[in-house]
């Protein structure tokens, strides 16, 4: 994870959009400015960015089923429920289940586990609309490369 | 229709906290009901899992923005309803 660029996830582990789930995993690393101010002598990781990596991981998810035609954004955050601190050097396992996947939005369910423990859940829903420009589709393939989403699924079967 | 628009009905009352009595087969959903597009994406995913359908919301919009048809025709709730109707009929034809 690089939290101040917002790279939640390190690599896809399981990606099967026919079930419509996915799990990734993400290692918090242990020196972070995000934690020079979250905080001063009680570095954990923000809520915020809990939700981001379950949103993230869901929409990979997204992005997989519609082998990239469409972006999903950040809509909405239902039923978010933080229930344990995470600190520096955890790693995480996020999963996710896309439960709607309707005309123009998404819908997931999601959450992190790390060491067999459940850290955090959330409800995520995404607006879904074309890539605004070809560089942010550029950009979320080369993403994709890094952490191994399968090549068979950017482009339309 | 009148089942499928008493569902409808209560899922914008409980989703956009709109008085149920307010909302009937007459209303257009965003100029009497004022429901916003945000809400609106609620109201659709509450109606698409009850009657286990896809709304085609994208193929709405973009007739409306095209003045193919009036918003009437997709936002109007007796409409709404009439097309959810047609949305169930076909998925089980």
């Amino acid at each position: 994870m690089r939290l101040e660029y917002f790279q939640m996830v390190d690599r896809i582990v399981t990606l099967d959009p026919a079930a419509r789930t996915i799990l990734v995993e993400g290692l918090v690393p242990e020196q972070s400015p995000i934690f020079e101010g979250h905080f001063p002598g009680h570095p954990i990781l923000p809520g915020v960015l809990m939700i981001e990596t379950i949103a993230q991981a869901g929409g990979w998810l997204v992005l997989a089923t519609l082998h990239f035609a469409a972006m999903p954004f950040l809509l909405q955050v239902k039923e978010a429920k933080m229930r344990s601190f995470v600190l520096p050097g955890q790693r995480l396992e996020t999963e996710a289940r896309l439960i709607h996947d309707g005309s123009g939005y998404a819908v997931i369910e999601g959450s992190i586990t790390s060491a067999g423990k459940k850290v955090a859940e959330a409800e995520i829903r995404y607006r879904v609309v074309p890539f605004p420009n070809e560089t942010l589709r550029a950009q979320m393939l080369e993403t994709a490369r890094r952490i191994a989403v399968p090549e068979a699924y950017f482009h339309a079967a | 229709m009148s089942s499928t628009f008493e569902t409808v009905a209560g899922i914008i009352a409980d989703t956009c906290d709109i008085e149920r009595d307010k909302i009937t087969p007459e209303s257009h959903a965003i100029n009497d009901l004022g429901i916003d597009s945000l809400d609106f994406l609620d109201v659709a995913f509450a109606i698409d899992k009850s009657f286990g359908i896809k709304m085609p919301l994208e193929q709405w919009t973009q007739e409306v923005n095209d003045a193919k048809v009036s918003s009437d025709e997709y936002f109007v709730l007796g409409n709404l309803c009439t097309n959810i109707d047609k949305l169930v009929a076909a998925k089980t034809s």
